[in-house]
């Protein structure tokens, strides 16, 4: 495991410029912006899926830009250096596709728009994934190994 | 391009900013703010809140103004309040696979154009069990 610094500030406006986001697609198309959701629409109906693909275009061309232009001034990169075993992302991989489509939701259709509406589902929902994963690591890294 | 489009598109890169400038795109980071006992990183429970403020603004305060949205016929919001057996067992696997590797679907997403194999491989998996799940329900619900 590797250390990363708390940084509070830029977790501050990261975080506020996510609430935009989803109030933007919630004022202007009506909807909760929470990408396991908009990627399922693209995958399972692609033909009537078009704001989602949209979406996901967006989100592919913002890190797509900072790669390509490295700008070192702020930390604003993708991780180069993945520390994840292959067992941990095959078996990962198919957990969070299930889960967030059983679930109708992920961190930002349950963890910021839902309760940000205050929906008593996505409530339950973050508290129950957070847990469990709060469980998972430290399990992982104090427990088992 | 139709206008809800191009603001599902500047909702997606809006986010895909805001995910890279506060370093959620890094599973150690994640993983970080899940260990609560080692050298624990409380930054996730920042983006968290300041996102969770922001939306609660337009939520309660802009979008009660309104009759409609602005691009679409109406506002589509799940409208369920139960809680059932689907959401609680899809909450507890999610939080398995988020606790095993510190990726959910957005910043899993956000790292294709880095190209790094194992996240490419993440998403093409993830992708697939969607794909899969979605195909049996649909089924199902057709029957």
């Amino acid at each position: 495991m590797m250390m990363t610094e708390f940084t509070p500030f830029t977790a501050l406006a990261g975080g506020a410029l996510i609430g935009l986001a989803g109030v933007l697609f919630l004022l202007a198309n009506g909807k909760v912006m929470g990408v396991s959701g908009l990627l399922g629409q693209w995958i399972s109906a692609p033909k009537n899926a078009s704001p989602a693909l949209y979406f996901l275009i967006g989100l592919l061309l913002g890190p797509a830009l900072v790669n390509a232009f490295q700008i070192d001034a702020i930390q604003i990169k993708l991780p180069t250096e993945i520390n994840l075993e292959w067992w941990q992302i095959v078996t990962g991989a198919v957990f969070v596709g299930l889960g967030t489509r059983m679930g109708s939701g992920c961190t930002s259709g349950h963890g910021v728009c839902g309760i940000g509406r205050f929906s008593p589902r996505s409530i339950i929902a973050t508290c129950v994934f957070m847990g469990i994963a709060i469980l998972v690591v430290t399990l992982m890294r104090h427990v088992l190994f | 391009m139709k206008a809800s489009n191009l603001t599902a598109f500047c909702a997606g890169l809006v986010f895909s900013l805001g995910l890279l400038l506060s370093q959620m795109v890094d599973p150690e980071k994640v993983l970080n703010f899940l260990d609560f006992f080692g050298n624990w990183d409380p930054s996730l429970l920042l983006v968290m809140g300041a996102a969770l403020m922001v939306y609660w603004l337009g939520f309660f305060l802009i979008k009660p103004k309104m009759s409609k949205p602005l691009f679409t016929t109406d506002f589509q919001l799940p409208g369920k309040s139960n809680l059932d057996k689907p959401l609680l067992t899809g909450a507890v696997l999610f939080g398995l696979g988020w606790g095993i590797t510190g990726l959910c679907p957005g910043p899993a997403l956000a790292n294709i154009p880095g190209g790094e194999p194992k996240l490419l491989v993440f998403v093409t998996l993830m992708a697939a069990t969607i794909w899969g799940f979605d195909k049996i329900l649909s089924k199902k619900l057709a029957d």
